[in-house]
């Protein structure tokens, strides 16, 4: 027994499993405190409105309340939220996938002077900070009327984003050439090529950003904040703020984190469904490219 | 091939063919550019000129010279809300990153399970918003709270996180490592950038584990730290939500980040002008910072070109 032990301090096949084993550790360590939370809520919204203020508190409760989230949805109308989310959600994936790919062909494939100086102050707009555009962007939409309306939120999408267009760049530029030459000797026109040729090849990248685009803009809590004041109008995220200390409800945490644990259902479902899409592939080719 | 082709059957014609050319480059840029000028350029000069003026919507803008700046160096509160940016970037910033690296490096070998461990250091990111905000004011409870009830556990009594004027900072630092995953993933791209051989090459030569981070890993992924900390400054000094939600600029100021500052003065009180005077300080700030990181480049960041000139 001991000289086992001692060996696998002492070759290096041992230290290697050594290493694996405490690697192992630490990171089901780590994985367990980033999911506490995740229970901690999981576990409130199931709780009677009585056994949320206790303490030591119950850890997991001994009757589930599931009818905590069919309260939720109707005291927060929820429903009205969600779609008013999901009518956003669509509208600017729509907007950034089109202007996104649309723009990143004229500047991975056309010449035309001033192209690369174009390109480069798009690129540095990203690390422009969002305050300085804002007052007059708000000021902007208030003189057409539409504060109170969703275009605040749904239009900027159908002008490109930088990051996006950048990725589709990226991409582009690894397809060869030859497909388009002999589509152009066909007489095809160059938007011809962009719609047929181009999107068809890029279905990853575009799934990539699609899905970027849906975590952003259903977890975006600024510009839904100063742009929409009707309470029919709110998106999930600003509803739920509201949520928390309207006197329909009052400080019902049991109830909020129903609402909470249904708000961050789409996007993990989204997450898991798009995982390799994360966390083996594209995003870090795009991100090192 | 084909392209070159026609160019050379029809030479004359090559004038004709660019300026088509670009016609069409400027009709696909089209989106991007009136982006540019509608969303940006316009509203940073507007915001430039706003600043120098006092706006709240009912009157017209009247020019008032300096005065917003002048007003904001003798306001208490503008320098206290530099003053918790300023320290939840210094202190979250290289925190969130080295523990990032860290996981990074962990997470990148091959190992069953690799893959949805990743996937849950990486969950955080994606959920990151207002719920996620809310489920942190609810887990800082100071007396029903999950991280209380676990110090309680080991027998330490945890302070009123969220209503604790020295605590409320450190709270939202907390909630912002929990949300790592980003970074880590950009970091764990980086490292698989680096081929298996050179390690193997070192390793062979004697080089010990230390050796090999410090002198191959480290400077192999620099341009991913470059990109990460460049990224990391930005974000940390424009952090809203969480500070909005979480406590609210509260307690007693404590975490008044400049955002928070800035949507008050904009949207609370109506004062667009000292508002568009604060984001342009912003501007100032963000620039100066990503400039002297980037000037510091050179000292710090090797990229492959360089290695192969040499």
């Amino acid at each position: 027994m001991m000289t086992a032990i001692s060996r696998l301090f002492r070759t290096r096949t041992g230290q290697e499993r050594l290493m694996s084993l405490a690697t192992m550790v630490v990171l089901l360590v780590g994985a367990v405190f980033i999911l506490i939370p995740f229970f901690w809520m999981i576990s409130t919204s199931l709780k009677k409105a009585g056994d949320v203020y206790i303490a030591p508190p119950q850890w997991i409760p001994v009757e589930p309340q599931w009818e905590n989230y069919v309260t939720a949805v109707t005291r927060l109308n929820y429903g009205v939220h969600a779609s008013n989310t999901a009518i956003i959600v669509v509208c600017v994936m729509i907007g950034t996938l089109f202007s996104s790919s649309f723009a990143a062909y004229g500047f991975s494939r056309l010449r035309a002077p001033g192209r690369d100086a174009i390109f480069m102050v798009l690129l540095g707009t990203m690390m422009l900070p969002g305050a300085v555009t804002l007052v007059p962007t708000y000021l902007m939409f208030n003189k057409i009327g539409w504060v109170n309306t969703f275009m605040p939120m749904i239009v900027p999408a159908f002008f490109g984003n930088a990051f996006f267009v950048f990725l589709m760049r990226q991409f582009y530029i690894t397809i060869p050439k030859e497909l388009e030459e002999s589509a152009m000797m066909d007489g095809a026109t160059v938007y011809h090529i962009w719609w047929y040729i181009m999107v068809p090849l890029s279905g990853p990248i575009l799934a990539t950003i699609a899905v970027f685009t849906f975590v952003g803009t259903y977890n975006d809590f600024f510009t839904p904040l100063i742009y929409i004041s009707d309470e029919s109008k709110r998106t999930i995220a600003v509803a739920l703020t509201y949520f928390q200390g309207s006197p329909r409800i009052g400080p019902q945490m049991h109830l909020l984190m129903a609402a909470v644990t249904m708000s961050i259902v789409p996007p993990i479902l989204l997450f898991i469904g798009a995982q390799r899409y994360f966390v083996r592939g594209i995003v870090m080719t795009g991100i090192k490219g | 091939m084909a392209g070159t082709t026609v160019a050379a059957v029809q030479p004359k014609r090559k004038g004709w063919r660019e300026r088509r050319e670009a016609l069409h480059a400027y009709v696909f840029m089209s989106p991007v550019i009136l982006g540019l000028l509608i969303f940006t350029l316009g509203p940073i000069l507007v915001s430039l000129f706003l600043s120098f003026s006092n706006y709240n919507l009912l009157n017209d803008p009247k020019w008032i010279g300096v005065d917003n700046y002048v007003k904001m160096y003798g306001e208490r509160l503008f320098w206290q809300s530099l003053r918790v940016s300023a320290t939840y970037s210094v202190v979250s910033v290289p925190l969130g990153m080295t523990i990032a690296l860290f996981l990074a490096l962990l997470l990148n070998r091959a190992m069953r399970g690799i893959y949805t461990l990743r996937a849950i250091y990486y969950l955080p990111t994606v959920i990151s918003g207002v719920g996620v905000a809310m489920l942190w004011r609810w887990i800082f409870n100071g007396q029903y709270g999950v991280i209380n009830t676990l110090l309680r556990n080991v027998g330490i009594k945890g302070p009123n996180w969220l209503l604790d004027e020295n605590y409320a900072l450190i709270a939202l630092i907390i909630t912002s490592v929990w949300g790592v995953g980003g970074t880590m993933l950009i970091f764990l791209a980086g490292l698989q950038g680096i081929p298996a051989e050179i390690n193997e090459a070192a390793e062979i030569d004697g080089a010990g584990r230390w050796e090999q981070f410090r002198y191959i890993t480290l400077p192999m992924i620099s341009h991913v730290t470059f990109f990460n900390l460049v990224l990391g400054i930005i974000g940390a000094l424009q952090v809203f939500t969480d500070a909005y939600v979480i406590t609210n600029g509260g307690p007693n100021n404590a975490t008044l980040f400049i955002a928070v500052y800035l949507y008050r003065h904009a949207f609370q009180f109506l004062n667009f002008g000292y508002a568009a005077a604060l984001a342009w300080v912003l501007f100032v700030i963000v620039m100066m910072l990503t400039l002297l990181v980037f000037r510091s480049s050179p000292l710090w960041v090797f990229y492959e070109q360089e290695r192969q000139g040499k």
